[in-house]
């Protein structure tokens, strides 16, 4: 996908002329769209539905009976049950998600300028090693990862928990941050004015601060958005890397869905308690999270 | 060759990346391969568990369990894919000639992607829990309630080899948005001209699908492929959190690695499950990251 995506509205409006003849389909065809498109709209917003219907019932109403029924009484016990199993593990993930957001990033812009504009000897190859790193299976390293962890935290302790994961998440996600900045950068950056910067002298260091980093606040928002919403939703590292009483949200919200009498009021407002952060995310953010989807398909 | 002072600065920039995805993806790679090549026996019969060397390999590969791990992740990909493929191309058609609140509905179909697998997996294992008639939950309670009895299934647990399709439709929720995207801008990068000539020379619609805008969507199609096909090999929190981890029936490489380290001991057998599971997704991806490479060359 280009860089146009960060730039402009992610996918372009139609261009089809409203009106011009033939072209949006007789009155009937128009209808049965519509009415497809509904029908889809319930389908997806099906599982939001559960959750909310679910998360306010009292626990003692909770029936197979009645389990698609809206709520006869309503109560947030559930959403207090599951604000206070969550609660530390929320703010982990924030502390998590906020720092990969922010140091992949800057990883990532540095790269990605480098990759698009400052080339190397051997810098596609390089590039294309690390695009390699983004669709490896985790489960690759992950043994030795284990390990390495283990070393690490004999001569530094504090590596553990979060630290792990935000390593993690870092080091890992320095392939895909480096695909959208380079991508933004090729088109956004012009090569004519980094020529006429060099010929006046300016160093590499010098370009990048004044000429490229005032125009890259769209690619770091995408950038941003992407890492946020990938640590906070990994389940993966965190089974892995962190415990019950250190791992991030998604961790605990297993543990709150996993017992023997499943208390479905306060799963299920887990549930969405666990998932409002990225959801806001998306509803203010959302061409900006398109972008991101697109750049994560290389071309 | 350009002169090392004009580039070094870029080479340096790009270093730490270059040092820590050699560490992390590269080294820790080999150091799996490594412990997947290695003989251990059990340490209180003395038993060989992995003979070592590249019969632990065979001995994977030929063992029961994994075949049908691999029968169920070929299952699970197949129909993941195809249903992801075809609702979002449905969904980008629908949409594609621009409707009105198409911004509402193109936001509702995205939307499961903002969510993590582990909180659409709480939701999905009670839409697909088992139980049918009087002590049904879920989609089988739902079916009663509209007088689709005939519809209710144990899904993942039914006693067919191809139950892991009901584990493809959590998936299919989560993925046809992007699918969507990537087709709806496919279309609006195509001008409106092609259309216009097409239909004066007489074309349906269909025709005008088949011959002339399907045709131009093909590398989007691939690269969609492409990333649904690796994502579903490493589809992981899905099914660890809908059938748990230790579950046969569901059982995929990915669980089944998690299983062979905690519940069985093995890092070995684990290690050569991760490293079969690379070399998978390694084959699809590497190809297409090739290519990719290339065709950038040359512009």
């Amino acid at each position: 996908m280009s860089s146009s995506v960060l730039t402009e509205e992610a996918i372009p409006a139609s261009t089809v002329q409203h009106g011009a003849p033939g072209t949006r389909g007789s009155a009937g065809t128009r209808a049965v769209r519509y009415a497809l498109l509904v029908a889809f709209v319930l389908l997806v917003l099906l599982p939001l539905y559960v959750l909310l219907v679910t998360s306010f019932k009292p626990s003692a109403d909770i029936s197979a009976d009645t389990a698609w029924s809206l709520p006869h009484r309503l109560s947030v016990e559930g959403w207090g049950h599951a604000w206070q199993t969550l609660s530390p593990p929320l703010l982990r993930s924030l502390i998590l998600a906020v720092s990969v957001a922010v140091i992949s990033s800057v990883l990532g812009a540095m790269n990605g300028f480098v990759f698009a504009r400052w080339t190397f000897p051997g810098a596609q190859v390089v590039f294309t090693l690390f695009l390699f790193g983004m669709f490896i299976p985790y489960q690759a390293v992950m043994i030795p990862l284990q390990a390495m962890f283990l070393q690490m935290q004999d001569t530094a302790p504090f590596v553990d928990g979060i630290v792990k994961l935000i390593i993690a998440h870092c080091i890992y996600g320095i392939p895909i941050c480096s695909l959208i900045f380079r991508n933004y950068y090729a088109t956004a950056v012009p090569r004519e004015i980094l020529e006429a910067a060099k010929v006046d002298g300016a160093g590499m260091l010098r370009v990048l601060r004044s000429v490229v980093l005032p125009i890259s606040a769209p690619a770091f928002v995408v950038a941003m958005i992407w890492q946020f919403t990938s640590a906070w939703n990994d389940f993966l590292f965190a089974l892995f890397l962190t415990t019950r009483n250190n791992g991030p949200v998604t961790y605990a919200l297993n543990e709150l869905a996993g017992g023997q009498n499943p208390d479905y009021s306060s799963i299920m407002a887990g549930v969405l308690i666990a998932s409002l952060p990225t959801l806001l995310v998306y509803i203010l953010l959302g061409r900006y999270f398109i972008g991101g989807l697109m750049s994560g398909s290389v071309k | 060759m350009r002169k090392a002072k004009t580039w070094l600065p870029g080479f340096l920039l790009v270093l730490p990346s270059m040092i820590l995805v050699g560490l992390f993806v590269y080294w820790l790679i080999a150091k799996n391969v490594f412990t997947s090549l290695q003989r251990s026996t059990n340490f209180v019969t003395d038993k060989v568990v992995n003979p070592g060397g590249y019969h632990n390999y065979t001995q994977l590969l030929g063992s029961g369990d994994y075949q049908h791990a691999l029968m169920n992740l070929l299952v699970l990909t197949v129909v993941f894919m195809v249903g992801t493929m075809v609702m979002g191309l449905l969904w980008a058609v629908l949409l594609e000639k621009g409707v009105g609140a198409e911004g509402v509905f193109r936001s509702v179909y995205l939307f499961p992607m903002a969510v993590s697998f582990i909180a659409a997996g709480v939701v999905w294992r009670w839409l697909l829990s088992p139980a049918q008639g009087d002590g049904a939950i879920g989609l089988n309670q739902l079916f009663i309630k509209l007088h689709l009895d005939g519809l209710q299934s144990s899904w993942w647990s039914s006693p067919s080899r191809f139950s892991m399709a009901a584990m493809a439709i959590p998936a299919i929720w989560q993925l046809s948005g992007y699918v969507m995207a990537l087709f709806l801008a496919g279309f609006r990068g195509i001008s409106e001209d092609q259309r216009e000539a097409a239909r004066i020379d007489g074309a349906s619609e269909w025709k005008i699908y088949r011959h002339v805008l399907f045709p131009q969507l093909s590398p989007i199609a691939l690269s969609a492929l492409i990333i649904l096909g690796h994502m579903s090999m490493k589809m992981f929190d899905l099914i660890y959190v809908i059938a748990g981890p230790n579950s046969y029936k569901a059982a995929v490489p990915t669980t089944m690695m998690w299983t062979q380290l905690f519940a069985q001991s093995n890092p070995q057998a684990a290690a050569v499950n991760a490293t079969i599971l690379l070399i998978i997704v390694a084959v699809v991806v590497v190809p297409y990251l090739v290519t990719t490479s290339r065709s950038e060359r040359s512009r």
